[in-house]
């Protein structure tokens, strides 16, 4: 059943939850969760496509939409980090704000295609493989580099970390800015490959799939390519069946990624509070920092 | 340097100051909005927030803020207690979800016995439906300590594939045609929740609303468990020491907060939605985060914040047909108000002061 | 009333037309020089390019005709359920005399309104639900379908044909049963692949859809989903589609070599009218390509000229009535006798499908 085929469909159809499940872990790594995600997706959608209608290139296309991703992040980076609104509501609000953001200004590219996107390697394209080594990189940044510890550090205990000197708020509006522009391209990938055209509202929950992931993975950039892969070959797969005159339970199936994250969660979690150590939540994800000295 | 400062004590003042100083940035950013898209910006602030209110339409409209609000208050009543006590529960929208199909499920059960037992049974069923979709973060976390932030966002999805497996498999009504959904409960006397004077909008789900705000306003300031709760959010360590069991609590805030949100969804589905149906989950439980919030996480100010909220709703569909305001542009409008509320909130938290930290 | 008689059905529809006129339906012209104030809500926004947006030029098109004797207005992106009857009784407060809810899930809601506003005429698309003050009305898709199952069966080279279908309902089931068995009957050898996406409108599915029929093999599809997804993916990869909902021009003259188009302007011009001169009276109505309500896009050059004949002489007969698309000898799928030779399937058949014909091997999901 798993043929290359399959296979590619399901690289391509995991690849905007992969990116944007990423920049997600880069943020909550430093302690902010950010229920925005789907908003910025939208937009870089949206910022993705018209940059690749108005210079033909789907490379600027990618460019705008990850530009696009963290300019609207910086509102939630602001608010949160600045002003210490709570992240939940902040997160909630920003999804609404860039849903209908991008609904209004994308009225002129309605029915307008997409420049074409060269293939790569393998018949693989190159974002799709840019997703794929952004994985390894990611983890290398975060485990073994000094800006990735004092990242850790940050979300783990900010008070810890301020009080050993670091910038907790220069360092978490890098993350969440960062989260911004990978959601932001992961919503180009939506706009510019998959679909190949803009319509409002496209993203049709990719952005809280990513959240999933986020937390199927356990924090880790291995498991969110496990949990992309297995979110993306759910939806593949069913669909491969289904066009292969199998008859699928649709609904239940589409419930199973969820449960299996869940089922995941409790064991790292179970692990952690037993045994010691294993991934789980960063011990400041979502709450507000303010340095009092 | 531009620097906040933590408040020992907000004037009173002040918290009903920053939420109109926050209306009014919107009115002035949203006006320049409306007239940038081409739309008289008086006009469209008036449609907004007065005619709803007090225009020709109001005798319709005033009763349908309640209807709208009633859920998101009902909802962020409970939500409130368990924020304060720093337990989050964001997975309101599916304990909605099921509780709406659990109450629906005891009609659709009882269809077409009469009885008056039916309603308060589905409302029990609501409350229980809502109250163990909620259990389960909560034991999942008192169990293994996994995040119930995660777990109840996660159980949102189940709950709305669940909702959507129901009303075209279980739930689906035999006389529609094949048509996804289930029975009308609006059509079934003994399980519906109608109106219950006309003309007010108000219906048993607005009255569970003002009771939950009473309830909830008793429980934090008059009742020993609504100290510990408070405690426990400002100061864990000095709750645990004064013999507040983290894991009672828990299980305390989330279920109630789930059986608040699941009772909501019976309401609804008996009541203004009348059936369950594959898109019945409309996002009442992500919006009542939301109206926690801007409500301070206070019964009343939840009260209002819920109101407010609703007005928008229903000022930006009366924005769409007497000015042709699109859609989009009022879910914008709707998303800066939340934006300017939230930072204006920061303001009775905070002092906002020049110069460096001592 | 009793339920009963609110049953879809030819029956139902030729009783209502047969009452006489009531009362209430004693209308008398509207008001020369008052302007007729119609509304529209939509359960998606305008700008979907597909259910919505048809709708829409469907009130440009009245706005067109009558010109100042008349005022539009709309709310897009309308829940169902509870938000419907309030958008719904906005607008027959604001001032409309006529309004059109384009979304089956409004059913309820409208006969809720219908029931406040006496004086105001509702139009309900999709719906079986009716009242004095409320009319229904559908188009017979199926009849397109046909048309599209021809060329299918003939530009098919692996002679498998995919159907992106969105929910298991009737107008769907009717869809993908009368386009297989046009194709079947060109092409005795053709196969089809079933696909739920269980969306109207969802573009990434919709595209994960068409390339998971792709790699099945299938070289043709048609789809039951609004968006263009599926016409963007066969362009990239090759394979034919047809436009839905709206003609989709964009993807002209191929992968889009046909299309199917909801043209709801002559229905709504027509009610209008009759709301201005006084005629107006609720029915149900199930109209296809012999009243202009669906419509056949233009067949392209990638069709070979013989197959583009041969699927406009089939539309020609299907829009005079001379042919059925649902003619027997027909069997169910489990080889059960449906349609015996020369029988038709009746109306109230159609509306409660909830089967396939002999021949498809996709199974309706339960």
């Amino acid at each position: 059943m798993i043929e290359w085929t399959t296979f590619l469909l399901l690289l391509s159809a995991a690849t905007p939850i992969l990116f944007a499940a990423l920049g997600e872990t880069i943020a909550e790594r430093a302690g902010v969760l950010n229920l925005g995600v789907e908003g910025m997706m939208i937009t870089g959608a949206l910022a993705g496509f018209a940059a690749a209608h108005a210079t033909g290139s789907p490379m600027a296309g990618f460019v705008a939409g990850a530009v696009a991703g963290a300019a609207l992040s910086l509102i939630f980076g602001g608010l949160t980090q600045y002003l210490l609104t709570n992240q939940v509501a902040t997160g909630l609000a920003l999804t609404m704000f860039g849903l209908g953001l991008t609904a209004m200004f994308g009225k002129p590219y309605e029915g307008v295609k997409a420049p074409s996107m060269a293939g790569g390697p393998l018949g693989i394209n190159w974002v799709i493989w840019l997703g794929l080594v952004l994985v390894p990189v990611t983890w290398l940044i975060l485990n073994r580099t000094r800006p990735g510890l004092i990242l850790r550090g940050v979300g783990e205990n900010h008070d810890a970390a301020h009080a050993l000197g670091y910038k907790v708020r220069g360092t978490r509006m890098a993350a969440i800015a960062i989260g911004g522009a990978l959601a932001g391209v992961g919503g180009a990938y939506v706009s510019i490959a998959t679909v190949l055209q803009w319509t409002e509202g496209m993203t049709a929950g990719a952005g809280w799939i990513a959240l999933a992931i986020v937390v199927f993975a356990g924090w880790s950039p291995w498991g969110v390519l496990a949990g992309a892969w297995l979110f993306g070959g759910v939806t593949v797969l069913q669909l491969r069946l289904q066009a292969a005159g199998v008859a699928v339970p649709v609904q239940l199936l589409s419930m199973a990624p969820y449960l299996a994250t869940i089922i995941v969660l409790v064991i790292i979690s179970a692990r952690h509070k037993y045994a010691g150590g294993g991934g789980t939540a960063p011990g400041s994800l979502g709450r507000s920092f303010h340095a009092l000295r | 340097m531009l620097r906040l400062e933590p408040r020992t004590a907000a004037p009173w003042w002040l918290g009903i100051v920053s939420p109109v100083m926050a209306v009014v940035a919107t009115m002035i950013v949203g006006g320049l909005l409306f007239a940038l898209m081409g739309f008289d910006p008086v006009a469209s602030i008036r449609t907004i927030f007065w005619d709803p209110l007090f225009g020709p339409a109001a005798g319709y409209s005033r009763p349908q803020l309640l209807v709208k609000a009633g859920p998101l208050i009902l909802i962020a009543s409970g939500l409130a207690i368990g924020f304060r006590a720093g337990i989050w529960n964001i997975g309101a929208e599916g304990q909605y979800i099921i509780g709406g199909i659990c109450g629906a499920a005891v009609a659709l059960a009882a269809y077409p016995a009469e009885g008056f037992w039916i309603f308060p049974a589905m409302v029990l069923a609501g409350a229980a439906g809502g109250w163990a979709w909620g259990m389960i973060p909560a034991i999942l976390r008192n169990r293994t300590g996994a995040s119930e932030i995660l777990v109840s966002l996660m159980l949102v999805y189940v709950a709305q594939r669940v909702a959507a497996w129901m009303a075209f498999g279980p739930m689906r009504n035999p006389e529609g045609f094949g048509m996804p959904g289930s029975r009308n409960l609006q059509q079934y006397p003994p399980a519906s929740n109608p109106e219950l004077i006309a003309g007010t909008g108000i219906h048993w789900g607005v009255i569970a609303a003002a009771l939950a705000v009473l309830a909830t306003w008793f429980l934090m300031s008059r009742h020993i468990r609504g100290f510990r709760i408070r405690v426990a959010g400002l100061a864990p360590r000095a709750a645990r020491f004064a013999g507040v069991r983290p894991e009672t609590l828990v299980a305390f805030c989330l279920g109630l907060s789930g059986a608040l949100a699941g009772m909501a969804g019976l309401f609804e589905v008996a009541g203004p939605g009348g059936q369950i149906t594959d898109s019945f989950g409309s996002g009442y439980g992500f919006t009542a985060i939301i109206v926690a919030f801007l409500g301070r996480l206070h019964p009343l100010g939840i009260l209002l914040a819920g109101l407010l909220m609703a007005l928008t709703y229903i000022g930006g569909e009366l924005a769409q047909l007497m000015l042709s305001l699109p859609a989009a542009t009022v879910q914008v409008f709707q998303g800066m108000l939340l934006f300017f509320l939230l930072a204006f909130d920061t303001l009775t938290r905070y002092r906002l002061r020049w110069g460096t930290a001592r | 009333m009793n339920r009963r008689t609110l049953l879809a059905s030819a029956a139902a529809m030729a009783l209502v037309a047969m009452l006489p006129a009531l009362p209430v339906s004693a209308q008398t012209p509207f008001p020369e020089g008052e302007k007729l104030k119609v509304g529209f809500i939509y359960v998606g926004p305008v700008g979907d390019g597909g259910w919505s947006y048809q709708h829409d030029l469907g009130r440009q098109a009245i706005e067109a005709e009558y010109g100042d004797r008349i005022e539009t207005t709309f709310i897009e992106s309308v829940p169902e359920g509870a938000d419907a009857e309030r958008a719904l009784t906005q607008l027959a407060l604001s001032g409309c005399k006529l309004i059109f809810a384009t979304s089956f899930g409004f059913m309820d809601a409208v006969i809720n309104t219908a029931a406040k506003f006496p004086d105001v005429k509702f139009e309900h698309a999709t719906g079986y639900k009716r009242a004095e003050n409320v009319s229904t009305y559908d188009a017979r898709f199926y009849e397109g379908r046909a048309v599209m199952g021809t060329i299918a069966g003939r530009m098919t080279k692996s002679n498998k044909i995919g159907y992106i279908g969105s929910f298991p309902i009737p107008e769907v089931i009717q869809g993908i049963n009368s386009s297989f068995i046009h194709a079947r009957k060109v092409n005795p050898d053709v196969e089809m692949r079933v696909v739920w996406a269980y969306t109207w409108f969802d573009p990434a599915k919709e595209a994960d859809a068409a390339s998971a029929l792709l790699a099945e093999g299938v070289d043709v599809i048609l789809q039951h989903t609004d968006s263009t997804a599926p016409l963007a993916k066969l362009q990239e990869k090759g394979g034919i589609g047809f436009g839905q909902a709206s003609d989709m021009a964009a993807f002209k003259p191929t992968p889009r070599v046909s299309s199917i188009i909801d043209n709801w302007n002559p229905y709504y011009i027509r009610r209008v009218g009759q709301v201005l001169d006084g005629t107006w009276t609720s029915h149900g109505v199930w109209l296809g390509i012999g009243d202009g309500e669906v419509e056949i896009g233009e067949i392209t050059e990638a069709v070979p000229a013989e197959v583009k004949a041969e699927a406009e002489a089939l539309r020609d007969q299907i829009g005079s009535g001379a042919y059925h698309p649902f003619t027997g000898p027909l069997n169910k799928q489990d080889g059960s006798a449906w349609l015996a030779e020369g029988q038709k399937a009746t109306d109230e058949e159609l509306s409660s499908m909830n089967f396939f014909v002999e021949g498809i091997s996709a199974q309706i999901p339960s």
